[in-house]
């Protein structure tokens, strides 16, 4: 229960985040613009991102003490065990859960925390007068292993979600003969479409579509 | 037919148990697993050694209690049937087929693949029931059920409370069988009195026996012999979201 709500909210944050990010297609003011709304946002913001932690911690202390219960409940396991219909993303959900949670913290210190690469602090800002939010991707991602990692790490986000983001119905109660074998299947796609997404950003860059536009 | 088999022997339930392998040559195709255990005990009975336990009653998949991993597989590979209702012809001549109890913390291992599964009796001692005058039976149209609902309820009460589900699952969770007990008894006329006594009192005792927590994998559903629905847990679910809002409301 507690789990499915706080992975609710994630999944909306992962949502509005996309969309955010996908601003970089449009050009430094874009981005730039929408990163410049959000600071403006003030108190707000700082509320966003309390409730964005306190939802993470919970989802993570519930599902680690789930997954030490089960653990738990066969302490000898079976010599040979065949799976008969669990898919591989729902036998995989702490790992998967765990790497974006490395994921997670690298992410902050790389792009908010700007603790990864002292060029970031550095960036003059751009001609509007924003922080240069546009300069500050296209650089981190230049780094074949920086967006290497950021690409696994959503292949991991997708294959948790691919999960995820249909048995939140069940464990909330909601299951019906008809929609939820197309829920699941609805989850599949929406999942390997959030990858698709979030990996079209590192590897633009990687492949010189998006790069950085000197200001005049 | 012939077969080589590895089957987990277990003197008792403190010891420590191993897989031990045997040959087993001349069985016919139509010979059913238990059956094939029988004619190897016979064997090992004439060879002097100790045979191997194994737990059977109705051998028509209805008492639940021929509980066995064949194959990595809660009941075997013939889904939806019970260990029992298993045939030597769903297996290839001279395969290797392994045999394991089922592996539940809950379900502790008596001897060899003999297991206790009497957690599962006390979920049901937890509410699963009604609370009804005995005597003759009432009249059968006196109480007006809707065709739905009781199909539906039929469908739950099928259950034979083999535990293949807590067996099957990766977390050794109980939840199809409890909410198959559940449901039965909500969809009917006659469950509304003791309706969320019974999903708080049954959800409460499962936990306490240890089994784990459903993450809705559905390899429950893939082994159960009676083909209960993991839809059952999502009713659960919300049988108990409901019931424990209303306790905490006082109700
Ligand atoms: C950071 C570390 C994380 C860990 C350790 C973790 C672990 C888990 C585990 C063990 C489960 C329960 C298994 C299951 O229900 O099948 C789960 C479920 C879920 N997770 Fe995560 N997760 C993490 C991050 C995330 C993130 C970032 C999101 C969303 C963007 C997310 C969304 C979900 C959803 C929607 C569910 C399904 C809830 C349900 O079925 O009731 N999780 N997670
Ligand atoms: S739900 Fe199915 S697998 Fe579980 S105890 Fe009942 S009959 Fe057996
Ligand atoms: S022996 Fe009764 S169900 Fe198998």
């Amino acid at each position: 229960m507690i789990v499915a709500v706080t992975g609710v909210i994630l999944i909306l944050f992962v949502i509005g985040h996309l969309l955010g990010n996908l601003q970089i297609f449009l050009g430094p003011a874009w981005i730039n613009g929408y990163a410049e709304h959000l600071r403006e946002l003030g108190p707000l913001l700082w509320i966003i991102r309390a409730i964005l932690l306190i939802d993470v911690l919970a989802h993570i202390y519930y599902t680690v003490r789930l997954a030490i219960e089960n653990r738990r409940a066969r302490p000898e396991s079976y010599r040979r065990k065949d799976v008969v219909k669990a898919s591989f993303a729902s036998r995989h959900m702490v790992i998967s859960g765990m790497i974006l949670l490395a994921f997670i913290v690298f992410h902050l210190l790389q792009f908010s925390i700007r603790a990864i690469d002292p060029r970031f602090a550095a960036l003059p800002h751009d001609p509007l007068g924003h922080y240069d939010v546009y300069s500050m991707m296209v650089l981190g991602f230049t780094s074949p292993l920086v967006s290497g990692f950021y690409i696994l790490a959503m292949f991991l986000l997708a294959l948790h979600l691919s999960h995820g983001s249909s048995s939140f119905f069940q464990s909330l109660g909601l299951n019906n003969k008809n929609l939820t074998p197309r829920l699941a299947s609805a989850g599949r796609v929406f999942a390997w479409l959030l990858f698709v997404g979030y990996s079209s950003i590192p590897a633009a860059v990687l492949l010189g579509w998006v790069h950085l536009r000197s200001h005049s | 037919m012939n077969f080589k088999l590895k089957i987990w022997r277990q003197p008792s339930a403190a010891s420590k148990g191993e897989l031990r392998r045997y040959e087993i040559e001349k069985i016919s195709a139509n010979t059913s697993f238990l059956e094939m255990l029988d004619i190897l005990n016979e064997q090992l009975i004439k060879s002097g050694e100790e045979p191997v336990a194994f737990d059977s009653d109705c051998r028509e998949g209805i008492c639940g209690t021929c509980s066995l991993t064949i194959n990595g597989e809660a009941h075997g590979p013939a889904h939806p049937a019970a260990a029992c209702q298993l045939y030597m012809r769903q297996f290839k001549d001279g395969e290797t087929i392994t045999v394991e109890p089922f592996r539940v913390r809950s379900f502790p291992i008596i001897k060899d693949l003999v297991i206790n599964r009497g957690a599962l009796d006390r979920i049901v001692q937890a509410g699963g029931f009604i609370s009804a005058r005995t005597g003759s039976a009432p009249e059968a149209n006196s109480t007006p059920i809707p065709k739905h609902n009781s199909d539906l309820a039929m469908e739950a009460a099928a259950c034979i409370g083999c535990g293949a589900c807590a067996a099957a699952c990766p977390n050794a969770s109980a939840m199809l069988f409890t909410s198959a007990k559940i449901s039965h008894l909500a969809l009917l006329p006659q469950g509304q009195a003791e309706r969320s006594r019974r999903v708080l009192g049954m959800v409460r005792q499962m936990d306490a026996e240890g089994f784990g927590n459903c993450t809705n994998t559905y390899e429950c559903e893939a082994v159960c012999p009676a083909e209960i629905s993991a839809s059952f847990i999502a009713k659960m679910n919300r049988e108990y979201a409901i019931a424990s809002l209303r306790d905490r409301l006082g109700e």
